[in-house]
């Protein structure tokens, strides 16, 4: 499925929809600590945008990730999860226990920045995972 | 003969199961282990040890960490393993990239 996909209708519409898709991922993730939402949903919802775009625009517009990048990407999310679990680790925690963490803030605040970090981590993971998939699928005919 | 000694072992595993199938507690019982000992402590003190006003974050991405980096390395397993299967196959003109 090297060709585009789409046609005005669909490339009009996808150029109003992505943006929103991506601030609306960035919400899930940072929002994920009072409403329901997190890293996985966020993830899913960046990787719908990509793959929307990858579907109407085709190969090569410019806004797609490659394979290369995308395990790059969940390699990076995977990274950021495991290196603050390590960092409470090297600051005296047991493995994730983000109050070991060396910031100089209150206990519960800084559970909720190790939190939202880790979060963070997922979002990256699932994002690249699944774009990385879609792109193998298309390609592979 | 040898499947008739098969079929006993699983039906009297299948049995036990059943028999055990009784003492699990129902869904919402209030006076059940899980119910009694980890949860309430979540609910009680979750909130103000972890910073986060959704539940099911706190349980998630603190008190159960781990068990969701798990998940994560498991979906990133599964992503190189489809890089790994689908990347291999011959295309149309048959040479492998």
């Amino acid at each position: 499925m090297k060709d585009r996909f789409g046609s005005n209708v669909l490339e009009a519409a996808s150029r109003i929809l992505v943006p929103f898709m991506l601030l609306f991922a960035v919400y899930v993730v940072i929002h994920g600590h009072d409403s329901p939402g997190g890293g996985f949903q966020g993830g899913v919802i960046c990787a719908a945008a990509f793959i929307l775009v990858r579907l109407v625009r085709g190969r090569g517009a410019g806004w797609e990730l490659s394979c290369s990048s995308a395990v790059v990407l969940s390699c990076t999310g995977v990274g950021i999860f495991a290196g603050i679990g390590l960092l409470s680790l090297v600051f005296g925690g047991n493995y994730l226990d983000y109050g070991a963490l060396p910031f100089s803030l209150e206990p519960a605040v800084k559970r909720a920045m190790g939190t939202l970090g880790i979060e963070i981590g997922i979002a990256l993971g699932v994002t690249g995972v699944l774009t990385l998939i879609f792109n193998l699928l298309a390609d592979s005919d | 003969m040898k499947g008739r000694i098969e079929l006993l072992v699983l039906i009297t595993l299948a049995g036990l199961l059943f028999l055990a199938l009784d003492e699990i507690p129902v869904i919402g019982d209030p006076e059940a282990p899980p119910s009694t000992h980890v949860s309430p402590r979540y609910i009680e003190r979750g909130p103000s040890e972890t910073g986060a006003k959704n539940m099911v974050t706190a349980v998630l991405a603190d008190y159960r960490g781990f068990d969701t980096f798990g998940e994560l390395v498991v979906i990133f397993t599964a992503g190189l393993a489809c890089l790994l299967i689908l990347d291999a196959v011959p295309r149309n003109d048959g040479e492998i990239e």
